[in-house]
């Protein structure tokens, strides 16, 4: 009993934010800021372009463990989804594209990355963690916002829903 | 030869034991959470220093992503670049090199939930390599902008 409580106890030290528990937008599901971007290929890239589309804004770094576990699974929604009209779009907060493409390649990323910088960061609120993932929907407004590594089928539920819409 | 097959069957799962092991302590000799609580220092008694009048203010390093940085960062603070990285290590060792080994230094990133901070740890683990005595790590449970900025406490934007 005094092993399964103390091995209670690592985890829920380890696991102190319950990384997993989304937080929700704010009701008035603000039009998302629309920018514009260089990818890996230094071609710039909008936001705008994917107007009539459910987006997944996903701000990510290479370095950032919890960002890397997801990556995967955005691949397996984007080739599920794609179809039906889903875009996920990845905005990296690396300090520069080399790491980036690197990792695209070896990931096998399906989906476009874009290089962020601090202008982005502010106009979506301040991206001062990682990763954080908002789903935008057709209208191009924001309808959640989920910081921390979040569980694919909480994405993908949401997904389906805003494909419906 | 059922004694043999019973050996067999142990040493496999007591290879397959060790190996997790290994790269269980692998993995986590890179997280923030192997740093002993005695090295941290939380918000609220770094503020404290820095808006006393008294003692000695510490160099402060930011050791996360220059985008999160030109964000909001610790007024006064430096960037470095990410410990996880060898580039960013090296420019660690550069800056500190020629200071006394008994300089106050406070570290910290706060990109991610504490337990998955990639950085703070390497950046630790370099300065006390270097012999530095008096370094401690801020620690941020969720991140920059929740256990920072969203509480109030002092930020400044830009390189």
């Amino acid at each position: 009993m005094a092993l399964v409580a103390v091995c209670l106890g690592i985890y829920f030290l380890e696991h102190p934010s319950r990384p997993n528990a989304p937080r929700a937008a704010p009701a008035d599901r603000a039009l998302a800021p629309d920018f514009s971007l260089p990818d890996l290929t230094g071609q710039r890239l909008s936001l705008s372009t994917y107007r009539g589309k459910v987006v997944l804004l996903d701000f990510w770094a290479t370095w950032c463990d919890p960002c890397r576990e997801e990556i995967p699974h955005f691949v397996e929604l984007q080739s599920k989804y794609r179809d039906r009209g889903l875009q996920i779009l990845g905005v990296s907060m690396d300090d520069g594209p080399e790491p980036v493409r690197e990792f695209y390649q070896r990931f096998k990323m399906n989906y476009p990355v874009v290089m962020g910088d601090a202008e982005i960061g502010e106009r979506y609120g301040g991206v001062l963690g990682l990763p954080i993932a908002l789903l935008i929907g057709k209208d191009g407004r924001i309808y959640s916002k989920h910081i921390g590594a979040t569980d694919i089928a909480v994405f993908e539920k949401e997904v389906k829903n805003l494909l419906q819409k | 030869m059922k004694m043999n097959r019973i050996f067999k069957s142990g040493g496999i799962l007591l290879t397959i034991g060790l190996a997790s092991f290994v790269l269980i302590s692998a993995a986590s000799a890179f997280q923030a959470s192997s740093i002993p609580t005695a090295r941290l220092i939380n918000s609220d008694d770094l503020v404290r220093i820095l808006q006393s009048s008294k003692g000695e203010k510490p160099l402060m390093i930011q050791v996360g992503s220059h985008v999160l940085y030109s964000q909001a960062h610790i007024p006064g603070s430096e960037y470095i670049g990410p410990a996880t990285s060898e580039g960013g290590l090296r420019q660690l060792r550069q800056r500190v090199g020629s200071l006394p080994r008994s300089k106050f230094i406070v570290i910290y990133c706060g990109c991610c939930p504490w337990s998955h901070c990639p950085n703070v740890k390497p950046a630790d683990d370099a300065l006390r390599a270097l012999g530095f005595t008096n370094v401690k790590v801020l620690y941020i449970a969720n991140n920059f902008g929740a256990d920072w900025v969203d509480k109030g406490y002092p930020v400044a934007k830009g390189d």
